[in-house]
């Protein structure tokens, strides 16, 4: 474990519940091999900040005794994790080939001028956040998007609207 | 009735489940393979089936497991890849949605017969809700003794563990995958060694996509000759195909390797045909990286037999009229469908996925997406589409890995069969610009 001195002292940490997962997917590979486990913990970090923040980084370089590096240069290479504050719901709306046969840049279009915002953008109330991304593996269901965990397929202006309004009740 | 092979029991409520899976006979083949086989004897039995890897490369999967190395005293790992990332693929989703069991028993199995004792699930990170399905299902394996130590008192141990990718097309390249899984940026490796000698931690390691781990229990239970007598010369057994685009019916399918393209578009028990009103175009038969092909040359080989969903048949005639099964990933576009367009979509996607280790295909995905871009928007220049055959011939063979290729290819191939609609977007920018145009000019609209 690297020292932890209250100069070094992370301001972030992990509730019990996700530290006890954390080290349970610490403890999934070979000893000495606890670095496999940075993807896990960085969807652990994500899924209790909102985002991969620095601060966050460096509490999971020092969970898997990795230096801080080590974390950014594995979290900006992957498309998953945000490295700037997101909107409470983040809306990952897939622009590949296939969604896009089925109708999904107008869809798209319309999810925009509905929230009144851009690709990459947060509306001003941090409430949605768009993003755009590569094929999420629905072809057969598209257009799709993707907010947290949740895939809804087989959208239309009508249903983006529904989605819209259930959210932001 | 066709022999569904993965996909018999998808649609019994609960499959998901283990007592649901077991009563429908789940795990009777892992029960076969540990009391009854040798490692050895399971190895032969995926040798003598033929199947050939579902990921995409069509490597044959018992060839594989034989070239595993077995140095003393290092431990042996197998990776299954469910990164499926491929656009137009979407079967490894529907698979381990569906059918958890199946997927675990496979790895069982398959990690038995290669003598590892921890094995890793590596699911895209997207799909979060699916590895929460594994996780669970893995719980309940284990819970009866399939799973952990001493599996069913036959003395073999085994651990599986599932880790989610962090959202990247080029972790599915088996050895950025293991790069991946040990924590780092996905940069494929040089090869050789490898991942047969040195893979994850530098230990001997399989890599096996979903499709082709899942096909193991049927295997076990019924000999790999009846699998081998599915199917026609070398492409046995069954694939899942996902079908997309201007179809009636979009999904998963499972096939006899062997029907014909034509049959599987237009049946009402697969794709159902082109949506009504609308003519067939064009066809991408195996993920968005396999070259596209003319309706005609989807149906038809050139010397008019019909074109087959195998291996062999899809790529008849090389890539001058052929194309590739690649992963199964059947996206078809209609009349409406602007060839131009999707084309630099696909690039898109390959700029944005390249890895940036080799210049070659950092800069020539970068390039012939701005080239696409500009004759999409009404830019173009007449020189642009043998700039593009160009860089595309430059990418291709001249890279670490083969997302070079797969950016390459759909290029090449658009531009071999459509120049026509390259073309008209280059001569008649404002007319191709008009919000829904699309090239009308001569072409065989099936
Ligand atoms: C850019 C790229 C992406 C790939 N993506 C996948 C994938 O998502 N799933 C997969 O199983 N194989 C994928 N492959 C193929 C793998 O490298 C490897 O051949 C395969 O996992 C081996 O398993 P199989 O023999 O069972 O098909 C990809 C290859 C490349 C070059
Ligand atoms: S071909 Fe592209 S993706 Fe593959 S290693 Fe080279 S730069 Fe990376």
């Amino acid at each position: 474990m690297n020292m932890i001195t209250e100069a070094t002292k992370p301001t972030i940490q992990f509730t019990p519940e996700r530290l006890e997962r954390a080290k349970q997917s610490i403890a999934d590979y070979p000893e000495g091999k606890q670095k496999s486990a940075l993807l896990p913990l960085l969807h652990i970090l994500q899924e209790q900040e909102g985002w991969t923040s620095p601060e966050g980084m460096d509490y999971v370089a020092s969970l898997l005794d990795i230096e801080p590096i080590e974390v950014y240069e594995v979290a900006s290479f992957y498309t998953m994790y945000h490295l700037n504050p997101v909107g409470k719901h983040v809306i990952e709306y897939c622009r590949t080939g296939p969604c896009c046969l089925m109708g999904g840049e107008e869809v798209y279009a319309h999810l925009k001028q509905r929230l009144g915002i851009d690709t990459g953008q947060t509306t001003v109330d941090g409430q949605f956040t768009i993003k755009e991304v590569e094929c999420l593996a629905a072809c057969g269901m598209g257009p799709v998007f993707q907010i947290r965990e949740q895939y809804y397929m087989h959208l239309t202006n009508d249903r983006v609207d529904e989605i819209i309004d259930e959210l932001s009740k | 009735m066709a022999t569904k092979i993965l996909t018999e029991h998808v649609n019994v409520p609960g499959i998901e489940t283990f007592d649901v899976y077991r009563k429908q006979g789940g795990y009777t083949a892992l029960e076969k393979a540990l009391k009854t086989m040798t490692p050895e004897a399971v190895v032969e039995e995926v040798k003598k089936a033929g199947v050939r890897g579902r990921g995409g490369a069509g490597f044959p999967m018992g060839m594989k497991w034989s070239f595993l190395a077995k140095p003393e005293g290092v431990p042996r790992y197998l990776v299954c890849n469910a990164d499926e990332s491929e656009p137009g693929t979407f079967k490894d989703h529907y698979l381990m949605k569906n059918l958890p069991h199946l997927l675990i028993e496979g790895m069982i199995i398959s990690s038995f017969a290669l003598g590892a004792n921890k094995s890793f699930i590596y699911v895209r990170g997207e799909l979060m809700y699916v590895i929460r399905i594994l996780e669970k299902a893995i719980a309940e394996a284990k819970a009866k003794g399939f799973l952990g130590k001493n599996i069913l008192g036959s003395g073999y141990d085994l651990e599986l563990v599932v880790q989610p990718g962090g959202g990247a097309y080029i972790c599915g390249e088996e050895t950025a995958l293991l790069e991946s899984l040990e924590g780092k940026r996905g940069n494929p490796r040089n090869k050789p060694p490898f991942p047969a000698v040195k893979g994850l931690y530098q230990c001997p390691t399989v890599v096996n996509n979903v499709e082709s781990i899942a096909t193991t229990p049927w295997i076990m239970n019924n000999g790999g000759d009846a699998y081998a007598a599915i199917g026609i010369g070398r492409s046995t057994g069954t694939k899942l195909i996902s079908a997309s685009g201007h179809i009636n019916k979009p999904g998963v399918y499972e096939i006899e390797l062997g029907v014909p393209v034509e049959d599987f578009l237009y049946a009402d028990e697969w794709c159902g045909g082109i949506r009504p009103g609308h003519k067939f175009k064009a066809l991408v038969a195996g993920g968005s990286s396999v070259p596209i092909l003319p309706a005609n040359l989807a149906l038809k080989l050139e010397n008019g037999d019909k074109r087959l969903m195998t291996y062999e048949s899809l790529s008849e005639g090389g890539f001058k009229t052929g194309t590739m099964l690649g992963s199964g990933g059947f996206i078809v576009f209609d009349e409406t469908s602007c060839i131009v367009r999707n084309t630099w979509n696909f690039s898109r996607f390959y700029h944005h996925e390249s890895c940036g280790q080799c210049s070659p295909c950092r800069e020539g995905t970068g390039w012939m997406e701005k080239v696409l871009h500009r004759i999409e928007y009404g830019h173009g220049h007449q020189r642009d589409v043998d700039l593009l055959v160009d860089v595309a011939s430059k990418i291709e063979g001249n890279t670490i890995c083969p997302l070079g290729d797969a950016a390459a290819w759909p290029v090449a191939s658009a531009i071999r069969h459509f120049r026509d609609e390259f073309l008209w977007h280059i001569t008649n920018p404002q007319e191709a610009t008009q919000p829904g145009a699309v090239y009308r000019g001569e072409m065989a609209l099936v």
